[in-house]
């Protein structure tokens, strides 16, 4: 293995592991024990004790705080990663969905609060939505999406009829398939058109008999508004078949237009992505569920209900309901934060929001097209899609384009996706960058199509400041090393050959 | 891009080779080049019973995750095992020792719908419009 190839698969680690820097006697904190602990005396702790590193409070602060550093966040600089929505969030709703945190259930004036925000969360996304009733449960939004599914499934059956099929268009996002099947569909692809949106002619040819429902993303993964929305909702009702809507690109026409205008029957949208919630971290998320209609009496319990004295209870007298899809009330903190985002913006507020969203994307695209191919010439809201296909020639991939981005400060756009288009380079800046944070992002990205010219072994290389350089990842992908020993023990043995 | 004589090809990038009452599956030369660095491959099991279309594994790459479908209807006879060990065979050797199912037809004469190499080759200049 050469040298370069050890280092790119064998990057160096700058912060080792906690449990490579215990020694026993470290923690000199003594826990106080708060109740009699001499039916435990006899316990061995060597084999009852869990393995955690012994370490001064400082050195674990340290060790944190120097991680910290090496990471990448949307409080260091701009994060396009296109149908991610990596958006900066005001610190408010953190500070206020921090206040709830300490509320206990068993509070009962304190729920009735928390109750009355849920209702006031669930009557603003019905009026920026357009629907006639909410869930707000669901814990993210592949949950919502599975959750507005099960409510399809349960209508279908009731109703007596055999519909087995969802239809998906290419530009949908990827857990749409994923959410059907578990709910126990059958999921058909279909092509979008030549201009990047699903028509009604398209729709014509795949609709039959057995379609229970479309499952259409809107605006779609290319950023691109599903212009013929009116006729395909007309074209599915006339079938007996429902219109979902994944709603997480709701912030490109929040405020502008309404899903239930467009005969949308069900739909999720993303609090965590939309509304308030820092997300791609892994922690919680939250896609309420909305629909028109019929489908209201198959929501989950428990639905919020208002009694005769003026309080917010919760009810699970629902007898046709799917159940339950999370323990009571959700992941609050995300409602709490929506809540917060929605009454601080205000209707004009959240329309402004969208509109500062999609100028800046359209800013970007103009300026990029100069240096980058754009496969769909369609007009684009709020993210838009770019190709390698013009550095294709010199030998520069979106990979490494992309990866060269991080040597300027920035976190990589959305790579490989959407599928439909090949070496894809989706952005999405989101409405919170200022133009001067526009202006080196577009500038950072004409270097790159520059360097595509004459500097092509700069390019395959890169990142090579960042904390973790170029890495080789088809090897990794190859040979999983999964923790910190296979990792020393496959090192060592490269090195000892 | 190799596009060899004598296979059959379909619109989902499959190659078949026609033996007899079977037909021998893998991935195209441009159904590799455009997945890039393949690292894993799944097939459904031996004896399975699929249909024209549907799909009887994945193809993983660092970019993606791709079904591959059945160009016939017919019942998986056998299924290229060492590829799960060796996924970068796919893209050394799309054509031979990355084969990855063999299946047999229900109807041989189903084949013969499928594209010739002169159609695939004509099949892809049009995509890349």
């Amino acid at each position: 293995m050469s040298a370069r190839e050890y280092i790119t698969r064998f990057p160096e680690i700058r912060e080792p592991l906690l449990n490579t820097r215990s020694a026993k006697g470290k923690n000199t904190r003594v826990c106080p024990a708060p109740f009699d602990l001499t039916d435990l005396k006899d316990l061995d702790p060597a084999e009852t004790m869990p393995d955690i590193p012994d370490l001064s409070e400082v050195e674990t602060v340290r060790h944190f705080t120097r991680l910290s550093r090496l990471n990448y966040g949307i409080d260091h600089g701009m994060y396009p990663l296109g149908s991610c929505t990596m958006k900066y969030n005001p610190k408010i709703s953190e500070i206020i969905a921090g206040a709830s945190a300490a509320i206990h259930p068993a509070d009962s004036n304190a729920m009735h609060t928390i109750l009355r925000y849920c209702c006031l969360l669930q009557d603003c996304l019905l009026e920026i939505c357009g629907m006639d009733a909410c869930c707000l449960w669901p814990a993210a939004g592949a949950h919502g999406e599975l959750t507005g599914m099960l409510l399809i499934k349960k209508a279908v059956t009731l109703s007596g009829r055999e519909k087995n099929t969802v239809l998906i268009p290419d530009t949908a996002h990827g857990t749409n398939p994923a959410s059907c099947a578990i709910a126990g569909f059958r999921t058909k692809s279909m092509p979008s058109g030549e201009h990047g949106y699903l028509t009604a002619a398209i729709l014509k040819e795949h609709l039959d008999e057995d379609v229970a429902a479309l499952m259409i993303t809107n605006p779609n993964t290319l950023g691109i508004f599903e212009s013929e929305i009116h006729e395909i909702a007309g074209l599915l009702h006339d079938n007996g078949s429902y219109l979902y809507m994944d709603g997480a690109n709701l912030n490109a026409i929040m405020g502008i237009a309404r899903p239930g205008d467009m005969g949308v029957d069900c739909l999720h949208v993303n609090l965590h992505k939309t509304f308030g919630t820092p997300h791609g971290g892994g922690g919680p998320g939250s896609g309420p569920v909305m629909v028109k209609g019929e489908l209201e009496k198959f929501l989950p319990c428990p639905v919020i209900i208002k009694d005769n004295t003026e309080r917010y209870t919760l009810s699970w007298d629902r007898p046709l309901s799917i159940g339950m899809v999370h323990s009571c009330l959700g992941n609050m903190g995300v409602l709490i934060k929506a809540l917060t985002y929605i009454v601080s913006l205000g209707g004009e507020g959240l329309r402004e929001a969208s509109i500062s969203a999609c100028l800046n994307a359209n800013y970007l695209k103009s300026r990029l097209i100069h240096h980058f191919d754009l496969p769909f010439n369609t007009p684009t809201l709020h993210e838009f899609v770019l190709s390698d296909l013009r550095q294709k020639d010199a030998g520069i991939t979106t990979m490494d384009m992309a990866k060269t981005l991080m040597e300027f400060g920035f976190h990589p756009p959305t790579v490989y996706f959407p599928l439909v288009v090949s070496g894809a380079i989706m952005i999405e800046p989101t409405e919170t960058e200022s133009l001067d944070e526009l202006n080196r992002f577009a500038h950072a990205m004409e270097t790159i199509a520059e360097m595509s010219l004459n500097r092509e072994q700069d390019l395959h290389e890169s990142p090579r400041a960042c904390p973790v350089s170029r890495v080789d990842e088809v090897w990794a992908a190859r040979n999983l090393i999964l923790t910190w020993d296979a990792y020393e023990s496959n090192k060592g043995d490269v090195v000892s050959k | 891009m190799k596009i060899p004589e004598g296979l059959k090809y379909t619109q989902d990038h499959e190659w078949g080779k026609i033996e007899n009452k079977t037909i021998r599956v893998g991935i195209t030369d441009y159904a590799q080049s455009e997945l890039g660095d393949i690292v894993f491959v799944e097939f459904i099991e031996k004896g399975t019973h699929i249909a024209s279309g549907e799909s009887f594994g994945t193809v993983e790459s660092v970019k993606a995750v791709s079904e591959i479908y059945a160009p016939v209807d017919g019942t998986i006879l056998e299924v290229n095992e060492p590829l799960a060990d060796a996924p970068e065979l796919v893209n050394q050797d799309c054509y031979g020792d990355a084969w990855m199912v063999v299946i047999e037809m229900d109807d041989p004469a189903e084949a013969d719908s499928l594209m010739d190499a002169k159609a695939y080759k004509e099949f892809l200049s049009a995509e890349a419009k």
